[in-house]
């Protein structure tokens, strides 16, 4: 088994590949969506670059990309932004 | 805010980049390499830094390990707000940087074009999941379509293929007779043709169509299948995954914020790469699509010419001529075909941040009243997206870059000043 | 081609009297060099909003936004208007006392409001920082999206029979009429020059200067909140000498986005962002929702308020050339009294009776200092 970590996703704490950005992480962890657009559809990650801003979720209260932000140990991510 | 200081700012650690500050060091300059990865190679050496299998990648990441270049990494140019002055920012906060000359390396993007279902999680772009992929996103027993148009697409299916991903179709939107041209142009290249010839191995026995493009995907909450056009014959394919590229675009903002010459939607540079803007140099894709091998001579000029030592990249300015070939080659056999241009419907989404649809942006008369009245290209992503979408469907110029060059913190905003004006208690 | 009156400018304020004239059956044109919507309107905030600190202003800005709520159920809903109200804050016990004075100014002209104190403060607006005195609450006060109220209020004048133009620049007034940039003539006896900060270009000596501003927006992640709220000591900035002032101005969009104002400065024509400036904004900001801290800021930018020399604007005849009218200078205000300006100008033009006193607004209070220019 490749080494996980443990992060919490809207709340919940699951476990997660260690070696991947947070975009991959989610995704591993079964969700496909990483925000809803403002008429409420599911987006997910893109461009895979930083380019398309679709992965956006907030960790620990910040504004990020999971496209570009490894995955660490106890990060607070949520699928709001 | 934390500062740094440096001699050469380089912008953008893929090769041009890594090849402009290890050169940049080489020729006697102090180096800043900084990058919104987490880690150097730009896209097309993502996740090489660790453990590298391709022998440039190799050459060039050791080359950066060796050398005293100064890095930072998993942080974003915002501002240029004065000469020699660029913020940066990140997860650790925002930084400034002083500079004495500024080298920018910043790659390009992907074109992605709206279709019918295009914003529905499992579509991406083909270079897109590539680099999702190389980062760890999972593709093993996925099947994938891969559609659009370039060399990228054949480089995309690859990397997804080695990973485990199982490729149902590539749908190349170039006629035969086109690719073939492109395919004969490889020729004057070895190093190119090698690379083909690689990739033609690591595809075998996948169904590669010219003539043929996506008309539209479908799905609930995720991509369930696309349906394949070539013609007037159209194919449903069931996948998990699509990822659809119509090619490389010169990523030319920040030349843009800082007032540099384009041509033909690239940085136009001189001989020693630099750009009509004093003390600023430009390197790899932003100033043309050429690929690997030009980034990497490009970046070596760059690195010199910015230290002020350009008779030393004389190697490099004869291998950046033969580079200019290929891309040449690369742009005359993948031009877009018109169909592209009729794939959205009136509900599609045009503009994925602000929401806005293709037949709401096509009553406008360009890029400002659409921006005014729609919000068209308003959102996070500055119509990086949607602005290359409707220069192609339209025939709009995108807006000028402005200040904060992507969303950041508003801590970036305040530092500048805050020995100046002292935040004042409202009590 | 001739018509009853010609509208330089389409801004918030050219389309409006466009559209006021058109409905009354005037064959009227409308010329806009750029975009309807643009330029000063674009670079508003679009706050809705009654100021009471000068009679003449209060008169106008309370006619106006009585007239924006009779509008309201007809705009479009991509022009976002909504009865935010407005919180003025108050930061200590002599701004309270200044909140109260605000109010029997308001109550004066008929506007309701209510004092709000420390407590009720924290209830109605939980995301401003512990420790304020409290303020006033103006809940009739709206915002809407400038650029979609003026497009919006072109294509009603388009569909009551305005020649509405956009992209077309005039090169000069004439006698009766323009000249266009392609050299061709409009004719009509009335010309209004509603061009906002551009009305120089076309008489050099109205007494217009840019004031720049400074606008950010955050990304949706915002700390949620209800009013547009303004700090007290907003008027004193907007008003009070020639440098350079900020002040707290928060607008909350209803995509859960934050609009933060504002800014004032005389000295800076150059249309990038002052980082000095947009850094002072955001300390504001900051001191009055602490909640800021982490937020992501998508986009900011500049613009440029049309002032006046007595921060009033130029509705009426222009003495100097006969045939012409302004309707401009309306500093940050072009927005809220659009329509009362539209009214106003209206009445004059075709002797109807007047909403209210044109005195104030009248630009022959200026025609002394101009009375040999052009």
């Amino acid at each position: 088994m490749p080494p996980e970590l443990c992060v919490r996703v809207d709340g919940v704490e699951i476990q997660v590949p260690a070696e991947c950005s947070v975009a991959a992480a989610l995704r591993s962890a079964g969700f496909s969506s990483t925000r809803h657009s403002l008429d409420g559809t599911p987006r997910a990650a893109c461009c895979g670059m930083g380019v398309c801003f679709e992965c956006r979720v907030r960790i620990d209260g910040v504004e990020r990309l999971g496209c570009l932000v490894r995955v660490r140990e106890g990060m607070e991510i949520s699928r709001d932004a | 805010m934390r500062e740094l200081r440096t001699e050469i700012l380089v912008v953008g650690a893929g090769p041009a980049g890594i090849a402009a500050a290890v050169s940049a060091e080489r020729a006697g300059a102090r180096a800043l390499l900084v990058d919104m990865q987490a880690e150097p190679g730009g896209q097309i050496w993502r996740g090489q830094w660790n453990k590298a299998t391709d022998p440039a990648a190799r050459q060039w990441l050791g080359a950066l390990r060796a050398s005293p270049v100064e890095t930072r990494y998993g942080l974003r140019l915002i501002d240029l707000p004065a000469p020699g002055l660029a913020v940066f920012d990140g997860d650790s906060g925002p930084l400034r940087v002083r500079c004495e000359r500024l080298v920018i390396a910043g790659g390009a993007r992907e074109r992605l074009l709206p279709f019918p279902g295009w914003t529905l999680p499992g579509v991406f772009g083909a270079g897109g999941l590539q680099v999702l992929a190389k980062n760890g996103w999972p593709v093993a027993g996925q099947r994938i379509v891969i559609a659009g148009s370039g060399p990228l697409l054949l480089a995309a299916a690859a990397t997804l293929r080695g990973l485990g991903a199982k490729i149902v179709r590539i749908a190349e939107q170039t006629g035969w007779r086109d690719l073939a041209g492109f395919g004969a142009g490889l020729l004057r290249h070895p190093r190119k043709l090698a690379q083909a010839a690689g990739l033609a191995r690591r595809l075998a026995g996948v169904r590669y169509r010219g003539n043929t493009w996506v008309a539209h995907a479908d799905g609930d909450d995720r991509v369930r299948s696309v349906t394949l056009a070539s013609g007037s014959h159209r194919e449903q394919i069931h996948c998990d995954a699509l990822a659809v590229g119509f090619g490389l675009l010169p990523n030319t903002d920040i030349a843009r914020a800082l007032g540099c010459e384009l041509r033909d939607g690239a940085v136009w540079v001189d001989g020693h790469q630099h750009t009509s803007v004093a003390g600023v140099y430009c390197a790899g894709e932003g100033t043309g699509i050429g690929g690997v091998d030009q980034a990497l001579a490009q970046g070596e000029i760059a690195g010199c010419a910015a230290a002020g030592r350009a008779e030393l990249a004389g190697a490099a300015l004869a291998r950046r001529r033969q580079s200019d070939r290929f891309a040449a080659n690369l742009r005359r056999h993948f031009v877009l075909r018109d169909e592209l241009r009729r794939l959205a419907e009136p509900d599609t989404v045009l503009c994925r941040c602000e929401n806005v649809r293709y037949g709401a942006a096509a009553t406008c008369t360009g890029t400002r009243e659409a921006r005014l009245q729609l919000r068209l290209g308003m959102g996070h992503c500055q119509g990086r997206i949607c602005g290359a979408a409707t220069e192609f469907l339209f025939g709009w110029n995108a807006a000028t870059p402005r200040p904060p060059l992507a969303p950041a913190s508003l801590a970036c905003f305040t530092a500048t000043s805050s020995s100046e004006n002292p935040p004042q208690d409202p009590t | 081609m001739n018509f009853d009156a010609i509208v330089i400018g389409g801004g918030i304020v050219g389309c409006a009297i466009a559209d006021r004239l058109a409905r009354e059956r005037r064959a009227v044109c409308l010329l806009e060099r750029d975009v309807l919507g643009g330029a000063a309107t674009a670079a508003s905030m679009g706050h809705l909003v009654v100021l009471d600190d000068d009679p003449a202003e209060l008169a106008l800005s309370a006619y106006s936004c009585a007239r924006w709520r009779e509008l309201a159920p007809q705009l479009p809903a991509a022009a976002e208007y909504r009865a935010t109200g407005t919180l003025w804050i108050a930061r200590d016990a002599a701004e309270m006392a200044e909140a109260a004075h605000k109010q029997r100014r308001l109550a004066a002209a008929g506007i309701a409001s209510e004092l709000v104190d420390e407590a009720q403060l924290k209830l109605c607006e939980p995301a401003l920082a512990p420790g304020l005195a409290g303020g006033l609450r103006v809940p009739a006060d709206a915002v809407v999206y400038p650029p979609v109220a003026a497009a919006f209020l072109a294509r009603r004048a388009a569909a009551a029979g305005a020649d509405v133009r956009a992209g077309v620049n005039v090169r000069t007034l004439v006698d009766g009429g323009v000249i266009l940039a392609d050299g061709s003539e409009l004719r009509a006896p009335r010309v209004i020059v509603a061009n906002g900060c551009a009305a120089p270009e076309l008489l050099c000596s109205v007494p217009v200067r840019k004031r720049k501003g400074h606008l950010l927006i955050t990304t949706r992640l915002a700390p949620t909140v209800n009013h547009q709220l303004v700090e007290l000591g907003y008027i004193q900035s907007a008003h009070g000498g020639d440098g350079e002032s900020v002040a707290f101005n928060v607008q909350p969009r209803p995509s859960g986005q934050l609009l933060l104002g504002s800014t004032r400065q005389f000295d800076d024509l150059s249309c990038e962002v002052t980082p000095r400036l947009l850094a002072r904004l955001v300390e504001r900001a900051q001191a009055f929702l602490p909640g800021l801290g982490s937020l992501t800021a998508l986009r900011a930018w500049t613009g440029f308020r049309p002032t006046t020399p007595d921060h009033r604007p130029l509705i009426g005849p222009w003495p100097a050339r006969p045939g012409v009218w302004l309707a401009c200078g309306h500093e940050g205000l072009g927005v809220t009294t659009a329509l009362g300006t539209a009214d106003l100008l209206a009445a004059q033009l075709f002797d109807q009776p007047l909403p209210f006193d044109a005195a104030p607004y009248a630009p022959a209070r200026f025609a002394a200092q101009v009375s040999h220019a052009a």
